[in-house]
């Protein structure tokens, strides 16, 4: 049991181990360049960070507020470099069976039945292979024999008891089967988890990732995006928007705008036809960045809105 | 480098950032890649890899200013920058008699204007030359040399004039485009700040050596922060650390009902489904785990003497109202009202205080503390919240003004519960002294807990419930 395995039938018969890809990244410039490309605006703190993620081999924990782009840097890492993106949704009650492996019992049941008349110690090598094995994210990640971008998405569901799950992949990318051995990756997948911080992470997940906080975009960076994913958005308009958006997460908040809600913000406002944004525009589709009644009320209040009308 | 890699990551340690030897290492590993020249990214590699959280940032930034870089001048040359800048003349007299500073506020604002930055930075150096009046060695913070220089400069005016310089196009809409420009004149008020204390910071570990600076520089971490001391700018940080803390506890007290939805294998039923496939086992049916529903019931002080502490319990009360349905809470001085219907969802924090404050009825007589009173109040009107199921915490100093204690009242309602935790702000030196009856009350709680800190109080939530904390489901077939 000791041995490492391969898993042989989870994507061709270690084909690519010990010849890793070469560098994706030349350096810091290179990196935010890359994710430039594929149309994720990063600012020098992420292209390096993803940089020294990627020299070192570690992984990426991000975290900030809701939409400011965590998971979309890892897609945006895939994009770059061209790798598969595998992703683990975390959720409340996440169990190994559903991040690491599970058996497949079904199957392992049937074939108790075919084979009735064999002795159980032939019958035991025979229902634990890999054959009855259903394979999770993370185990995926592992076994995969090009390499991938592994994504560990909102980390801070899962209880801090299950953490302990994603430490063997993190600091040595293996998983251990009991019944099959240790599974050991070939190559390295890159990895990003996020997290919302709505609660603390351990301290032995902290330890093992490069630590990468997102916060939102200064209007410059904002209104480059607001201009890369509107189509027709005027450069006086996207600037505009920045500005009052920023004002606007000035306001202690329940849920303030993300950037995907001043993105929809722009769409509305180009719906609409609007050129210029005064106080009865923005009054009108304030509901677009505000979520929260009583943050529509605040705002309305901090923007003087409710005597423009 | 290495050396004051280590000297850095000992000054980390000092002010309370956790630094392992792991991260250290990766840190340096870090170093490897970037360019030593280039002071950003050494900062951010550094950040990257020893510090695990947004809170422990400005810690970090603090102390990496005093460390690394700094100590060399920026490199802007101030021959060349102060020929560009005509309006200002040489410093006239000692330190701090220069004067009326418009002309530098000017120059300030044009400099902004052009965006050139090693402008700005030669003015800073200017004006901390001119008004920061600093005397060598003495060892202090530098915030005051920031206040004076700031004071000079007048932040009022360099925002209005700051505003006034990206005048072109607006004036037609009043009062938003208004707001819109103030904004942004703060923010850049914020960024000529920010260029002043790095040049302060840079003099004064020219003048005195980083270490010394660092300690001097050195302020409680915001989970060590008194909370009955702390400065409304610590309460407000304080404040959006509860909310993640507030998620824990409520995960403690519901671990069980989280654990999946599959429970142990149920024979009974997997077999009667068996003999649908003539008796194959193909279908295997799960126990449906039983669901608790934790009840928590919040009883809280709020009296003149808990007034910083009792913000914080009340805010704890609200995170904790937005992460499980069952938690009623109550209030009291010496007169106890149930508030749970203001801190319900949906509703602002500040708002909430404010209605508590004219709706309930918490003062009875005289508005002092009176835990017997209340107490007593509670079981005659509000028993039938506590049942075998619900968590009692109640938070208070118990501070009694010599008055009834109410001790019996507590005992029966622990009796019914199913845990009765008390959490007092004060240090627990100071407990049973003068009028505090902290221990007349500690013998019928489960547990009586000092919370003088974010940290203790994470160290509450971390305990409570730890006996039933589940363990991971083992593998089915195995």
């Amino acid at each position: 049991m000791a041995t490492c395995h391969k898993l042989s039938g989870l994507g061709g018969v270690g084909a690519g181990s010990g010849q890793n890809v070469a560098m994706p990244f030349a350096d810091v410039a290179d990196s935010a360049a890359g994710l430039r490309r594929t149309g994720y605006l990063t600012d020098d703190r992420i292209a390096q960070v993803v940089f020294l993620a990627e020299r070192l081999g570690k992984p990426i924990l991000a975290e900030g507020p809701a939409g400011v782009g965590k998971t979309s840097l890892a897609m945006a890492v895939a994009a770059a470099t061209g790798q598969r993106l595998v992703r683990l949704q975390c959720y409340e009650g996440l169990d190994e069976a559903k991040a690491l492996y599970e058996w497949n019992y079904h199957k392992q049941l049937l074939r108790i039945q075919t084979d009735e008349g064999k002795r159980w110690d032939e019958l035991e090598g025979d229902i634990f292979t890999e054959d009855f094995l259903l394979t999770r994210p993370l185990l995926e990640a592992i076994s995969s024999t090009e390499p991938v971008v592994l994504l560990i998405d909102e980390v801070d569901r899962v209880e801090i008891e299950s953490e302990a799950l994603l430490l063997e992949v993190l600091d040595s990318f293996q998983v251990t089967i009991p019944e099959l051995g240790t599974v050991t990756a070939t190559s390295r997948p890159f990895v990003v988890l996020t997290s919302n911080n709505t609660r603390e992470l351990s301290e032995a997940l902290k330890r093992r990732c490069l630590f990468l906080h997102i916060d939102y975009p200064d209007v410059q960076r904002e209104r480059e995006i607001l201009l890369s994913r509107v189509d027709g958005l005027p450069e006086r308009l996207a600037t505009r928007i920045a500005e009052v958006v920023r004002s606007i997460r000035a306001v202690p908040l329940r849920k303030a705008p993300s950037v995907s809600e001043s993105i929809d913000w722009a769409r509305t406002l180009l719906a609409l036809a609007v050129t210029e944004i005064d106080g009865a525009v923005t009054d009108d589709t304030l509901h677009v960045l505000l979520k929260y009644q009583s943050d529509i009320a605040k705002v309305r209040r901090h923007l003087d809105l409710g005597s423009a009308n | 480098m290495l050396s004051s890699l280590a000297d850095f990551s000992a000054e980390l340690r000092a002010t309370g950032v956790p630094v392992s030897m792991v991260e250290v290492l990766d840190a340096a590993a870090a170093l490897d890649e970037v360019d030593l020249g280039d002071r950003h990214a050494v900062r951010t590699a550094l950040a990257a890899t020893m510090v695990k959280t947004a809170r422990h940032r400005r810690a970090f930034d603090t102390a990496f200013d005093v460390f690394f870089g700094l100590a060399v001048a920026p490199p802007a040359s101030p021959e060349t920058t102060a020929l560009a800048v005509p309006p200002v003349p040489a410093p006239a007299g000692g330190a701090g008699s220069g004067g009326d500073a418009a002309d530098l506020v000017e120059a300030m604002v044009a400099a902004m204007r052009s965006g050139s930055r090693d402008m700005l930075l030669a003015l800073v150096r200017i004006a901390v030359d001119r008004y920061a009046g600093s005397l060598p060695g003495r060892p202090v913070g530098g915030r005051y040399y920031l206040y004076r220089v700031m004071n000079r400069l007048d932040p009022n005016r360099l925002r209005q004039r700051l505003r006034a310089s990206d005048d072109g196009e607006q004036v037609e809409d009043g009062a938003f485009a208004a707001r819109l420009a103030d904004a942004a004149a703060a923010e850049r008020v914020e960024e000529i700040r920010a260029a002043i204390h790095d040049e302060i910071m840079r003099r004064m570990v020219a003048d005195r050596g980083g270490e010394a600076v660092a300690r001097t520089l050195r302020t409680p971490l915001v989970e060590d922060v008194d909370l009955m001391h702390a400065t409304a700018e610590e309460l407000a940080e304080i404040g959006a650390r509860i909310a993640p803390l507030a998620r824990r506890l409520a995960s403690r007290l519901s671990a069980r009902r989280n654990q999946g939805r599959r429970g142990r294998l149920d024979t009974r039923r997997t077999i009667r489904r068996s003999l649908a496939h003539g008796g194959a086992l193909l279908d295997p049916r799960w126990k449906r785990r039983r669901i608790t529903k934790p009840e928590l019931v919040i009883v809280c002080d709020v009296s003149g003497s808990m007034a910083t502490f009792a913000r914080f319990t009340m805010q704890l009360t609200y995170a904790i109202a937005h992460q499980f349905s069952n938690v009623r809470s109550f209030a009291f001085v010496d007169g106890i009202d149930e508030v749970t219907r203001f801190f319900g969802p949906g509703i602002d924090f500040d708002e909430a205080m404010v209605r508590m404050a004219t709706d309930a009825q918490l003062i009875r007589h005289d508005g002092h503390s009176d835990y017997g009173a209340a107490l007593g109040a509670f079981a005659e009107r509000f028993a039938e919240a506590v049942t075998p199921r619900s968590t009692v915490i109640v938070t208070g100093d118990a501070r009694n003004n010599y008055r009834q204690s109410g001790v019996e009242v507590l005992a029966a309602i622990a009796a019914r519960a199913r845990e009765v935790h008390w959490l007092n702000p004060e240090s627990s030196r100071y407990w049973d002294t003068g009028d505090s009856i902290m221990s007349k009350f500690s013998p019928v709680c489960n547990g009586v807990h000092e919370v003088r800190t974010l940290r203790q109080l994470e160290r509450f939530v971390a305990t409570i419930a730890l006996d039933r904390t589940p363990r991971l489901r083992p593998t089915p077939l195995t």
